[in-house]
């Protein structure tokens, strides 16, 4: 600017910062430096809010109480291994649907589809991510149930089975998507390769691509199963454990989870802060589904940054 | 075999060859079986819709408005989801105003000023990991923090909050997504003509990330708007409750669109299975546009570099 003016030579000076540039600089900066830690304050929180509430539940229940005949709160009954094992069975379940259909969906989408298909197909499973699980919950309860689970068993209205058919159509589309990417990334010059060798499409998907990719769908399956863990509404309208449950494995009966168990705990909250500890287990089953979620995250993200770093 | 082998052209011979015999059944076979898992999730997403829609019929036919504007209520043939429409709205302008903004300067930071240190990698496998935390463990922080140790009560505004900390993390994902997809070329050249680094990401980055930052952020704003379980744990109302008007949600009980879907659907009548079909279409509706509208925005402006 100054040089085009007057014909002085330009000094080190004309190319220096403004102040005021410069510190609007450094304040905008700031801002953004302090949006991106809200993030370590929330986790801080989160931590901090589960700890405290769950240390007081551990040291004050009846020691008795973790390990009864089944999860009744209200009774001061606490068993942990009721709750775990419906979480388990529902995940279960879940998986059994969501292993074929979202590494089935992820293998077409990925190998198969031509771009045009790519993108009919690709808003189907994008579209199926958006519905809310509160509204597959109704749809285990009003439909599936009805429909598939008691015609073929004669089981009753709530059961672990359809909420968990339920919730494995939730996560399909995440397994579908996580496992496609990983496929996606495998470099052509694999494929290429196996078909120089005179190998067919589906020995070229299934023996060369798939084996590739593998720690990416490990990771995608364990996402999936981490976010079963932590599906709530579903359970909580479909699974029938809503005032408490015995201990129980069978999918075909009614049954508690974890994140199920909290939100029943959650509704009658009037009364949770009457009852001696309920308001504090709350905080102890949310540690445990913290914990285990974060566990599994934490491997899968450990099998993602494998295939990165192998390609 | 080989007397027919005879008969074929070279050609045919090696293609025959090459495929050993025949044509690929069983390769076909897999081909069909993955298309068909593909078909089954659409079967489900078809099926789900027009069940739920079948059962709305009655609600939509009798009393499309009635039903909109009628506020909670234990008799069938008068309830409606008013409170429910006011209450999600509020909460989505609590999100969008607390979120977005928090959740895109994050990105920004990352991905345009942080430098590989330990501070930043810290706060990117932590956001990470707070995108996979269950939403209702989220609504266990609210309940602590927001509700209790704050003080806000089970107010609407601890449930915007607790909305807001749970979408933070997506937000700040797909925002540094849309900001990676900026080539550096296009960074290089403003620097190279003396822009600062926010005059950079003002003028130069952020308008070419928009519409993947639009995205982003409407997809997460429906999110959130389908969200229940942490909703119930800070405290909204999964029953029947009077209220006279948004001052008085704000300060007092309130509910949303899936936390009545939630309520409605445990109760055993027939007519509130109506309601909550009704309800649902409701809430479906407003995320599958906001859906589509977000798929519209991203292949319109989707830009190869």
């Amino acid at each position: 600017m100054t040089a085009s003016s007057s014909r002085a030579s330009l000094t080190p000076s004309d190319l220096r910062i403004a102040p005021g540039r410069r510190r609007r600089e450094a304040a905008i900066r700031g801002f953004f430096l302090a949006a991106a830690a809200v993030s370590i304050l929330v986790t801080g929180a989160i931590v901090f809010s589960l700890l405290g509430n769950a240390l007081y539940f551990l040291i004050n229940v009846d020691k008795g109480a973790l390990f009864s005949d089944g999860w009744f709160p209200r009774r001061g009954m606490y068993d942990i291994r009721t709750i775990v094992a419906g979480t388990l069975v529902i995940s279960a379940v879940a998986m059994l649907v969501a292993t074929p259909l979202g590494l089935g969906a992820g293998i077409y989408l990925s190998e198969y589809a031509t771009p045009r298909v790519r993108r009919l197909l690709k808003p189907i499973l994008e579209t199926l991510a958006s519905i809310p699980s509160v509204v597959l919950g109704f749809f285990a309860l009003t439909w599936i149930s009805p429909n598939i689970i008691q015609p073929l068993t004669g089981a009753p209205l709530s059961t672990m089975a359809s909420a968990g058919l339920a919730v494995g159509i939730l996560i399909t589309p995440l397994v579908a998507s996580i496992s496609e990417d990983a496929m996606h990334a495998v470099p052509s010059y694999l494929r290429e390769a196996s078909y120089g060798l005179g190998a067919r499409k589906r020995t070229t998907s299934l023996r060369v691509v798939f084996p590739a990719a593998v720690s990416g769908i490990v990771a995608a399956l364990l996402l999936g199963v981490s976010r079963a863990i932590g599906e709530t509404m579903i359970v909580a309208i479909a699974a029938g454990g809503t005032g408490g449950s015995l201990f129980e494995v069978n999918p075909l009966e009614p049954g508690q989870t974890m994140t199920a168990a909290m939100t029943a705990l959650a509704i009658g909250s009037d009364q949770v802060r009457g009852a001696e500890l309920t308001f504090e287990s709350l905080f102890f089953v949310g540690l445990l589904l913290f914990v285990i979620t974060l566990t599994l995250n934490l491997v899968s993200d450990a099998f993602v940054r494998r295939v990165r770093r192998a390609y | 075999m080989v007397t027919g082998e005879r008969a074929l052209s070279t050609r045919e011979a090696v293609e025959h060859r090459l495929r050993a015999g025949g044509g690929d059944t069983a390769g076909l076979v897999l081909q069909g079986a993955l298309l068909l898992t593909l078909l089954i999730s659409l079967g489900v997403l078809v099926v789900l819709v027009a069940d739920i829609l079948i059962r709305a019929i009655p609600v939509i036919a009798e009393r499309p408005i009635d039903f909109l504007t009628s506020p909670l209520s234990s008799r069938p043939a008068r309830a409606g989801i008013l409170q429910g429409i006011i209450g999600s709205v509020l909460l989505m302008a609590f999100v969008a105003t607390i979120a977005l903004p928090l959740g895109i300067g994050a990105a920004v930071y990352l991905e345009e000023y942080a430098r590989d240190t330990w501070l930043s990698r810290l706060i990117r496998t932590n956001i990470r990991n707070l995108a996979g935390v269950p939403s209702i463990v989220f609504g266990l922080m609210g309940l602590a923090i927001f509700v209790s140790t704050l003080g806000l009560g089970k107010s609407l505004i601890a449930g915007g909050l607790t909305l807001a900390v749970l979408v933070l993390p997506i937000a700040v994902i797909t925002t540094s997504e849309a900001l990676r997809a900026v080539p550096l070329s296009i960074r290089e050249a403003a620097l190279g003509v003396g822009a600062t680094r926010w005059e950079t990401v003002r003028s130069h980055v952020v308008p070419y990330a928009a519409p993947g930052i639009l995205t982003g952020t409407i997809l997460s704003l429906a999110r959130a708007f389908g969200e229940t379980a942490p909703l119930l744990m800070v405290g909204a109302i999964a029953g029947t409750f009077s209220s006279g008007g948004i001052g008085d949600m704000l300060g007092g009980s309130y509910t949303a669109l899936p936390v009545i879907v939630f309520s409605w659907s445990g109760q055993p009548q027939d007519e509130f299975r109506t309601l909550t079909a009704a309800a649902i279409v409701v809430l479906l509706l407003v995320i599958l546009l906001v859906n589509a509208s977000a798929i519209v925005l991203r292949n319109r402006y989707d830009r190869r570099w």
